[in-house]
């Protein structure tokens, strides 16, 4: 795990996204700046539609910016064929969803493990690394368990369990706690916030609730496409 | 191997629609086997036809009668090795329809010119000695119950005994078997010598010849040739291969390849539908899913073949039940109760209804496998 | 009563119009089923037209004399003498020529056949002058009547359409000779439509025959009479003879080959059944899980489960009966009236005959898709009246 000297993990340099949606060109975001220094659990805000989730998609892979570059643990992925982008995020990239996105159709061990099947780990080690992420979540006794017979809380502690099963460079979290009641969100933001504090992951969690952000370490706000320290009018 | 864990929990989901979706390409599949058997069954013969052997018949109509003469003059042809003749007899044995082919035959001549025609060395002997002697295909004995020893009397109909008498009797002294599964076990065969001295008409005519020749690729000269030596002459003779005979019944009974091919064309275009729609609505509902494998990290290819595993896998298990079992009803024997005799799936079928089944696996699943591929994750995502 | 059937009305509109939402699966079950009725309705019909052939053939008034122990008049043999004797008979319908009894011979021969080029064999029957009386369906519609005692033939409609060589002025060889084919005729549909016509005197010899002939066609004065001449006939110790009504001699005919064709089609066509039922069972559930949601509503708003059932059902019975529809009429385009010839084994020779694809048939097509529609309906439409409401109101 490379780093740069002043200890950057994630740099977003001028980085441009337009959709197309008919005929129509929507710009979501615009020559967008933004370091993320390792260790830290950042969170990024803003109302509806201003591109956070956008924004989350390119830090990890998952979509390329319209012009601009993305370099995490210095590495240009932007520059990444889309095979190798896979790659690359199944080793550098833990991934948390508002609805789970589990698979129903395997149990929540399984459903941990899936990142692990893309390494050449034996089944025996992938075993070992499925049960300590199922237990630093806490729900070792209920990982034969299907999604289906899972409340909303524990299902999302299951996919954290999935986010951090590889050990990943990076952990992106969009809006975890969306979809679930105050008490069962706490939990879930405890968790992440001691995974910053005690295995120094690096977090970047995109939310709309202030209540949530409170946990992070710095909190950037997205409005139209343009950051900001300070929440918009 | 371990992601076959992955693409076969997926048959978990909608488990009805997959079982379903592989009991119908289960019975194409039953129905495959069965349109092959009785294309076999109704073409019966071009297979097991001697590369080495010819017919001859008379050239203005089967059913005319040769001299008995002519096999020696078919011998003399160069290339020929052996010549033999046949009489169709068609007598009654109880009632019309317990019909089976029955022939006058020299018996040594015969045995040697169809080997596949497996008999003891006593049951022979018993036969070439015994005048009234009758040997019988284990088909058509099974179907009677014949043993050796049973006396078993034939109504002649077109043969009559001299004085009028019109049943023939006969000695059942050997039970034949086929070499192959598609040698032809239904024939009564019995002494030509019996029957030219006692028939009331046609004395020294036979019905047809057959003829062996020493290599095969010179079948045609030779048939040529031994038409030529009885042109002109009051009985004209037709020579064509034994393979070619059987062919020309074969297209009297009617293109029976045309129609089998046709209804499977139908049948397998069906199965295709329903299989390749349930592929498709199944990737389909599972876009969600399919992007979340990519965010993880499987790549595009990694996608593509778990579905196209997927498919392979239900047109497996469904098409290779259905060859089973298609298999196991067909050894059960004639579904149509003795019109069809010789009934069985020939191996070059099966090894046909393997290809199919892959083939139909790889169609199905093609299409939503690209798709899935193609798959973009963040647009994927953001339609969840 | 009437609440019942507003009801289902209501559902049935709801139901039909998300057909077209749902076109992948439905198109897979409609095909499936239209695949299935075309199969068997062009494999029946198969069966349909040969029997077709075989019943046009026969008539009440008819009776055809073989030889004691003959099944087919190839296994028959009557001399000249006897023939007469027969003629002699009482019961035999007259004209001014004389008694309508008909001597004839009946050989094969082999000609190439058009569709496969090999050869097959065709029915070659030597007639007398009373033929043609006695026959009565018989008429030549191109060229003329043969001459007597000439090697001149006529030809059987269907035996032109199937043989190679049968146009007039066409020649056949037998022998050293040859023979000229003058005229073509057709028989009302019937078998002799596959034969070739010749003078018996000139067939005779030809085939060495001597002076014998193998069948004598009478017409009998009236159709009741026929027990009567039949006793008259087997009671004559001069004679040992057996007699049948022509329209049974060619029903026996033809219960082997269409035994055959039906036995096959039915056991084709109920494994394409199995599996199109299969098909729609596929198309219903998928059909009843994805309005999980919208079901439920509607019994929660008190649409009752009968309803439900019921409108689920009468779904699957119209896609079933559209595909039944098109299968049907498929078939009927596709085959009705398609020429074919196969072997008629009592006469081992080619009877030509045409598809006949009924209405019967297109009806028993269309019922048997809607078997495969109730079916494959049934079972969904009881699931989807069980699910339990408040359950699939959160589902979906």
């Amino acid at each position: 795990m490379s780093v740069n000297d002043n200890g950057t993990l994630v740099k977003v340099d001028a980085a441009t996204k337009y959709f197309k949606r008919g005929s129509e060109e929507i710009h979501v975001l615009e020559k967008l700046d933004m370091q993320v220094p390792e260790g830290e659990f950042l969170a990024l805000m803003g109302p509806s539609g201003s591109g956070k989730s956008t924004l989350l998609n390119l830090i990890g892979g998952l979509d390329r910016p319209t012009s601009g570059s993305v370099t995490v643990a210095g590495e240009r992925i932007d520059r990444l064929s889309r095979q190798k982008l896979a790659a690359w995020r199944a080793r550098h990239v833990g991934l948390v969803f508002q609805f789970y996105n589990l698979l129903p159709v395997l149990t929540a061990e399984r459903n941990v493990e899936l990142p692990l099947l893309l390494t050449h780990l034996s089944r025996a080690e992938r075993k070992k690394h499925v049960d300590a992420a199922l237990d630093v979540v806490g729900l070792s006794h209920r990982k034969t368990h299907y999604p289906k017979t899972l409340s909303g809380g524990e299902q999302q502690r299951v996919g954290i369990a999935r986010g951090i099963v590889s050990d990943p460079t990076l952990l992106l979290a969009d809006e975890p706690t969306g979809d679930l009641d105050r008490k069962s969100g706490d939990e879930v933001l405890d968790l992440l916030k001691a995974l910053n504090k005690d295995h120094n992951k690096t977090i970047i969690m995109v939310t709309h609730d202030p209540h949530a952000a409170l946990r992070s370490t710095r909190t950037l706000y997205l409005n139209e496409g343009k950051l900001s320290t300070e929440p918009a009018e | 191997m371990k992601f076959v864990k992955l693409v076969i929990s997926n048959f978990r989901r909608k488990i009805i629609r997959t079982v379903l979706t592989i009991l119908s390409i289960l019975v194409a599949f039953i129905l495959f086997a069965y349109l092959a058997a009785i294309r076999q069954s109704l073409s019966q013969g071009i297979d097991v036809a001697g590369a080495d052997r010819l017919v001859v018949r008379h050239k203005v109509s089967i059913i005319q009668m040769l001299p008995g003469s002519y096999e020696a003059d078919i011998e003399q042809i160069p290339g020929v090795a052996d010549a033999t003749f046949s009489n169709w007899f068609g007598g009654i044995y109880q009632e019309p329809k317990n019909f089976f082919p029955q022939f006058a035959v020299n018996p040594e001549e015969y045995l040697a010119m169809y080997p596949e025609f497996l008999l003891s060395d006593e049951e022979k002997e018993a036969w070439f000695s015994t005048r009234t002697g009758a040997v019988v295909g284990r088909n058509t004995a099974e179907r009677f119950g014949w043993e050796v020893g049973d006396k078993v009397p034939i109504q002649g109909t077109a043969w009559t005994r001299k004085g009028g008498q019109r049943t023939w009797d006969f000695d059942i002294v050997g039970i034949y078997d086929g070499a192959e599964q598609g040698t032809d076990t239904t024939q009564f065969l019995f002494h030509y010598a019996y029957f030219d001295e006692a028939r009331s008409f046609g004395r020294g005519l036979v019905g047809w010849y057959i003829v062996r020749v020493d290599d095969p690729d010179d079948a045609v000269r030779i048939a040529t040739a031994i038409d030529d030596t009885f042109a002109n002459s009051p009985a004209e003779t037709k020579a064509e291969t034994e393979g070619a005979f059987v062919q020309g019944f074969a297209d009297q009974i009617g293109n029976i390849g045309a129609i089998t091919q046709a209804i499977l064309v139908m049948v397998f275009f069906t199965i295709l539908l329903v299989a390749g729609n349930t592929m498709a609505q199944s990737v389909r509902e599972r876009t969600g899913e399919l992007a979340v494998l990519k965010a993880v990290g499987f790549t595009d290819s990694h996608v593509l073949v778990m579905v196209l595993l997927e498919a392979m896998a239900i047109a497996g298990v469904g098409g290779f039940l259905g060859l089973g079992v298609g298999w196991l009803m067909i050894s059960r024997g004639d579904p149509t109760g003795g019109l069809l005799p010789i009934f069985f799936l020939p191996p070059k079928d099966i090894v046909m209804g393997v290809i199919l089944v892959i083939v139909l696996g790889l169609v199905t699943g093609l299409l939503p496998a690209l798709q899935a591929g193609r798959l973009r994750i963040a647009d994927a995502l953001r339609q969840l | 009563m009437f609440n019942w059937f507003s009801q289902i009305f209501a559902l049935i509109q709801f139901n039909l119009r998300t057909i077209w939402q749902r076109k992948g699966s439905s198109a897979a079950a409609l095909f499936g089923i239209a695949g299935v009725v075309a199969v068997l309705v062009g494999v029946l019909s198969i069966a349909q037209g040969f029997s077709a052939v075989m019943n046009a053939s026969g008539k009440p008034d008819t009776a055809l004399i073989l030889r004691s122990g003959a099944d087919t008049e190839m296994m028959s043999g009557l001399s000249r003498e006897t023939t007469r004797i027969i003629a002699d008979t009482e019961g035999i319908a007259r004209s001014t020529e004389g008694a309508l009894a008909s001597a004839e011979l009946f050989v094969i021969i082999n000609l190439p056949k058009r569709s496969t080029g090999t050869d097959a064999n065709v029915p070659l029957r030597g007639v007398e002058p009373m033929a043609f009386s006695v026959r009565s369906d018989v008429n030549i519609i191109q060229g003329r009547p043969f001459e007597w005692g000439r090697n001149e033939v006529i030809v059987g409609s269907g035996a032109v359409r199937e043989f190679e060589g049968l146009e007039l002025g066409g020649r056949i060889p037998v022998g050293k000779e040859e023979w000229t084919v003058v005229g073509i005729f057709e028989a009302n549909g019937g078998i002799s439509e596959s034969e070739i016509w010749t003078d018996a005197s000139v067939l005779q010899p030809a085939f060495r025959r001597g002076n014998s002939f193998q069948a004598v066609y009478v017409k009998i004065e009236t159709p009741e009479s026929f027990q009567d001449f039949k006793d008259r006939l087997t009671t004559d110790p001069r004679l040992n003879v057996k007699v049948i009504r022509q329209d049974d001699y060619y029903a026996d005919q033809s219960t082997a080959i269409t035994g055959l064709i039906t036995g096959l089609g039915t056991l084709i066509a109920g494994l394409m059944g199995i599996g199109a039922v299969f098909g729609a069972l596929n198309t219903m559930y998928s059909a009843v899980s994805s309005r999980t949601r919208e079901i439920a509503t509607l019994r929660a708003l008190g649409f009752g489960n009968g309803p439900i059932v019921i409108s689920v059902m009468v779904e699957a019975l119209v896609l079933a009966l559209i595909g039944g529809a098109i299968g049907a009429g498929l078939a009927y385009v596709a085959f009705d009236g398609f020429r074919a010839a196969t072997m008629n084994w009592q006469s081992f020779s080619q009877v030509a005959f045409a598809f006949d694809v009924t209405p019967g048939l297109l009806v028993r097509g269309i019922f048997y898709a809607a078997i495969i529609g109730l079916v494959g309906g049934l079972f969904p439409a009881i699931r989807a009246a069980r699910m339990p409401v408040a359950a699939a109101l959160r589902e979906g």
